[in-house]
């Protein structure tokens, strides 16, 4: 996965949110994020809404729903303790096809669903619009110290060595009949993490000596970037706005 | 890239604290991330970057390594304790914070608005209260190998259940629908539990390391006695 490489939920495509710089679109997924989690539990119909202003977004950059879909799956275990919220919660309980739940803990379940699958969807419509590159570039032009972005660079140039490394130390062990099920089984994992850290280390020893001899003393190149118009924010902007307003609605609502 | 399996336990989405608690404990994050930064510096000067860089990947790859705890239930290690001991509590919450950045951005594995909770929890907490018993357990840990690994286990544990814990304090402050008593018990059970899985991996991967390349380890490291120049002869 080297820098400007796909990364596993990009979508190659030429749309207009595509085309956005990436540093807009970090800024406008926070907002948005925190619009929706910024709404009253109680007030359904803005989520839909949100919802709504997301397909809006889908539509312009081009991505097919089922994409979107099995992707969104990453927040499965957050749904388990969605669903396991009404039967721990105190408060006033209901009766429900035989069982007691509480009702404070239904809310509060349905709002961890609800904002946790918005975000998820955010999150996804991000990556699948932003090559890597861009996402560490736009990363600096919003003032996150340059070393910070230097060793994020790093890690994602490294990152695919590093996990195949271990895929293949994993494929090793299991060719060798290794299928732990027990915490006392753990040795040669174990074992693999140790010659995995020392590998990963001594790699950064080599690439450090590397960039001594090409001439690095201590600072990176800066990353540029071209800030972003006044128009293109204020395009890039409009759905986030939208979400707030939205939020703000359902405390008029609620 | 596997996906993660079983519990992705403390990777907090979105929606389970409200707005202004996100936005508060981003600002902590922040705040956290520029101490360390500065003092990162100071620990690794011009090697900082690509050190950190591969220690960062190392950490992401690691956090993909499934562990059974339980049959039918695994968990992923946070790998806090783990960077601490081996490259120091600074450089460790950097590496662990940028992993956390990049599976929010690019994996969508924890919510963008719960970055700041989870920096908070696994990166600054977490590297910090292990490293913390670490440095209290040095007498330890420098007389015998057995005596590091045992000082890894600890922190780890320690490192794993005061990040949940970092989770309830949350919850307490900006979630909903849950007794206290309630959150801290399935936290605390749940993360005792995980904390034995995560002790075992650090410790054991620190006794690989410290058996291999001493000089690597970074608690350790200032017990060696540096090489002096004696006796020159006027």
């Amino acid at each position: 996965m080297a820098a400007g490489h796909a990364h596993p939920l990009y979508r190659a495509g030429d749309s207009v949110v595509h085309r956005l710089p990436a540093h807009v679109k970090i800024v406008v997924a926070f907002l948005f994020v925190l619009a929706v989690v910024a709404t009253p539990r109680e007030a359904f119909a803005v989520f839909g809404l949100q919802f709504l202003l997301l397909v809006g977004v889908w539509i312009a950059a081009r991505i097919p729903p089922g994409w979107l879909a099995t992707r969104a799956l990453i927040e499965a275990p957050f749904v388990v303790l969605a669903v396991l919220l009404p039967f721990f919660a105190d408060g006033p309980r209901v009766e429900w096809w035989g069982m007691s739940l509480a009702v404070d803990g239904l809310l509060a379940g349905w709002n961890i669903l609800v904002k946790g699958t918005l975000g998820v969807l955010v999150s996804v419509t991000l990556a699948a619009t932003t090559p890597l590159r861009d996402l560490v570039s736009g990363l600096s032009r919003l003032r996150v110290p340059s070393m910070v972005c230097v060793i994020a660079t790093l890690m994602l140039r490294y990152l695919e060595v590093i996990v195949a490394e271990a895929r293949r130390m994993r494929l090793a062990r299991i060719s060798r009949g290794h299928d732990p099920r027990f915490a006392w089984q753990l040795g040669a994992t174990v074992r693999s993490v140790g010659a995995l850290f020392l590998r990963s280390y001594e790699r950064g020893e080599r690439v450090h000596l590397a960039m001594l001899s090409r001439g690095y003393t201590g600072t990176m190149p800066a990353f540029t970037t071209a800030p972003a118009s006044a128009a293109t924010w204020s395009v890039a902007l409009v759905p986030a706005i939208a979400a707030a307003l939205l939020a703000l609605s359902g405390y008029w609502v609620a | 890239m596997e996906p993660h399996t079983g519990l992705v336990a403390m990777h907090m989405s979105d929606g389970i604290v409200d707005a202004p608690t996100s936005v508060i404990f981003g600002f902590v994050a922040v705040l956290g991330l520029a101490v360390c930064v500065a003092r990162a510096r100071r620990d690794l000067d011009d090697r900082t970057a690509p050190m950190a860089g591969l220690v960062a990947a190392f950490v992401f790859a690691v956090q993909m390594l499934n562990f059974p705890i339980l049959p039918g239930v695994s968990g992923h290690l946070l790998g806090g304790a783990l960077c601490a001991i081996l490259v120091g509590p600074y450089v460790g919450a950097i590496c662990v914070s940028i992993v956390l950045l990049l599976q929010a951005l690019l994996f969508a594995d924890g919510g963008l608005s719960a970055l700041g909770t989870n920096i908070t929890n696994m990166a600054l907490l977490g590297t910090f209260v292990g490293y913390g018993v670490a440095v209290a357990m040095r007498r330890i840990a420098t007389r015998s190998r057995g005596g590091l690994v045992l000082t890894a286990f600890v922190a780890a544990w320690v490192n794993t259940v005061v990040a949940s814990l970092g989770f309830v304090l949350e919850y307490a402050i900006g979630g909903e629908g849950l007794a206290l008593g309630t959150v801290i018990g399935l936290m605390a059970g749940f993360h005792a539990l995980i904390g034995i899985g995560e002790g075992i991996i650090t410790a054991l991967t620190v006794g690989a390391v410290a058996s291999v390349r001493p000089d690597l380890v970074y608690l350790t490291r200032s017990a060696a006695p540096s090489l002096t120049i004696k006796g020159v002869s006027a």
